[in-house]
């Protein structure tokens, strides 16, 4: 076996793990329905009456949803460093860290298991957009696009979550810091309003959150005759320029966790 | 894959000189020396505390030392790390396994970890569940296994690598009777069949007794003195025991005193 293709093995091995989890217990995934359900369906609904959100010529309905969508990927996205903190008590990471895998590789099929969650609610949101009545964009191009843009929103996040999980060590700690960081995220990012509205103070916050690219690209693959504020070049190299760096310290903090 | 391999084997399993842990001001190992050949038994035996853990730590790569030197299956832990891991079985001390796995998919993770080629993972899979008597549960989700079962999984994930050195932290600690029974017997079972190495920690005598051609004892950091569990009696006298050598090398040694009056 030559090393690429050992250690796309190593990658897959861990991704398709968390595949397979999900296999034995799909109960959770639809738990997990709930929460763009509530944002899509009420808080959407009636935000829409304000009229006050300026969205150009998308209706707020529609400007919501990849929001929405992004939002529901990073809260899962988030999870999987508590998980790697549990797989830590359960003495799996020891083991995971006693192969000769690169932690890179480690890190990397995390990720990309919380891209492969974060496709599962794609397929829910668009299946409530549909209920709703939201135009989507559904050609193969553009829900192709939409599915690159989860798959990388989603590896940011949970690489960054690890790195969290690598420095507070325990899930109660990992709880409370979790909270303090995905809220101020979501709101700081143009998920449920441009940031055009933000005062200056959250604008910059915004613009160094990727997030905000995440959700501009998933717009423009989402929805129909959206214009993206920063152009999709600029959205894609944000993301795999954040993401290399994390996974680069994610690597090296790896073993840590197990300190 | 329980093939023995002494073409390429080195003579040494594990050389290890002078070897030191600190955790800030705590010496967790102290200067330990072992020269462990190959294709036995080896126990690193000592109460809770004694650094065997920390020990077997270092050896598998999993903390560096702070100074002296390891080599394990013939290679450096500090330089060669990757090259160490490639060529060792881990069994530690926790039970280990992902209970949301079955015991199929469990071993499935460590085969592609280890890059074992896709062509002969599953038989090398289905072989070690045979091996450890998993075969009629391997797509029984972990979560249903006992304690007993989840041992004897971690023993099998341990094997996939077909390793030249397999460490065994504390492997029967918590089990019950018949379970430890059933691992030690799977144990011997991979000691006449493997040409391969295996160093164990345990602080029950009698599983040392049981398995260890070789028992070095460790007490505050430091190996006190290391013996051959099968002449014993003969060196020390009839009715002197691998306990009673625990207790001299470890700490008091009053029971030695007073069995050496005993008529």
């Amino acid at each position: 076996m030559n090393t690429i293709e050992a250690v796309y093995t190593q990658i897959t091995a861990i991704t398709d793990a968390e595949i397979q989890k999900l296999v034995h217990d799909p109960i959770e995934l639809l738990t997990r329905v709930i929460q763009p359900v509530l944002w899509l369906m009420m808080f959407g609904e009636v935000f829409a009456r304000v009229r006050g959100i300026p969205t150009g010529s998308i209706p707020y309905e529609s400007f919501l949803v990849p929001g929405v969508l992004a939002q529901s990927a990073l809260f899962i996205a988030i999870f999987f460093g508590i998980s790697a903190i549990w797989e830590r008590d359960l003495g799996i990471l020891y083991k995971y860290m006693m192969s000769p895998a690169p932690r890179e590789a480690l890190v990397l099929g995390k990720a990309l298991a919380a891209g492969v969650r974060g496709l599962t609610q794609a397929v829910m949101v668009y299946i409530i957009g549909l209920l709703i009545g939201v135009g989507l964009r559904v050609t193969v191009p553009a829900v192709l696009g939409m599915a690159v843009m989860i798959v990388l929103g989603s590896a940011v996040f949970c690489t960054f979550s690890l790195i969290i999980a690598c420095i507070v060590k325990t899930r109660e700690r990992f709880m409370g810091i979790g909270q303090v960081l995905t809220m101020p995220l979501f709101f700081a990012s143009s998920a449920i309003y441009p940031i055009s509205l933000m005062p200056s103070w959250l604008h910059v916050l915004a613009m160094i959150n990727p997030l905000t690219y995440q959700v501009d690209a998933l717009r423009l693959f989402m929805l129909p005759g959206y214009q993206t504020s920063f152009g999709l070049g600029t959205d894609i190299a944000v993301q795999v320029g954040v993401f290399a760096v994390l996974l680069a310290i994610a690597a090296r903090m790896y073993p840590l966790i197990l300190s | 894959m329980v093939s023995a391999r002494v073409d390429d084997v080195p003579e040494v399993a594990i050389e290890v000189t002078d070897l030191t842990k600190r955790f800030g001001d705590v010496v967790a190992v102290r200067g330990v020396s072992l020269r462990v050949p190959h294709g036995i038994v080896f126990g690193l035996v000592g109460p809770n505390g004694a650094g065997k853990s920390t020990t077997v730590k270092m050896l598998t790569t999993l903390t560096p030392p702070t100074s002296g030197s390891a080599r394990v299956a013939g290679f450096d832990v500090r330089r060669s790390p990757v090259e160490v891991r490639r060529r060792i079985g881990y069994v530690p001390q926790m039970q280990s396994a992902d209970p949301d796995l079955t015991g199929f998919e469990n071993l499935l993770v460590y085969a592609r970890l280890y890059a074992l080629p896709r062509a002969n993972r599953r038989r090398k899979i289905l072989d070690a569940l045979h091996l450890m008597d998993l075969g009629d549960v391997r797509d029984r989700l972990v979560r249903h296994y006992s304690g007993g079962m989840v041992r004897r999984l971690e023993i099998a994930q341990s094997l996939l690598n077909e390793p030249r050195v397999l460490f065994m932290d504390e492997p029967t600690i918590g089990l019950d009777p018949l379970a430890r029974h059933m691992v030690w017997e799977r144990i011997k079972h991979l000691r006449a069949g493997l040409g391969t190495a295996i160093f164990m920690t345990t602080h029950y005598m009698d599983e040392a007794a049981e398995l260890c051609d070789r028992v070095a004892f460790m007490s505050e950091g430091k190996i006190a003195g290391e013996e051959s569990p099968s002449d014993i009696e003969a060196r020390y006298g009839t009715g002197m025991m691998l306990d009673d050598l625990f207790i001299r090398y470890t700490g008091g040694n009053m029971l030695v005193e007073e069995r050496a009056a005993a008529p």
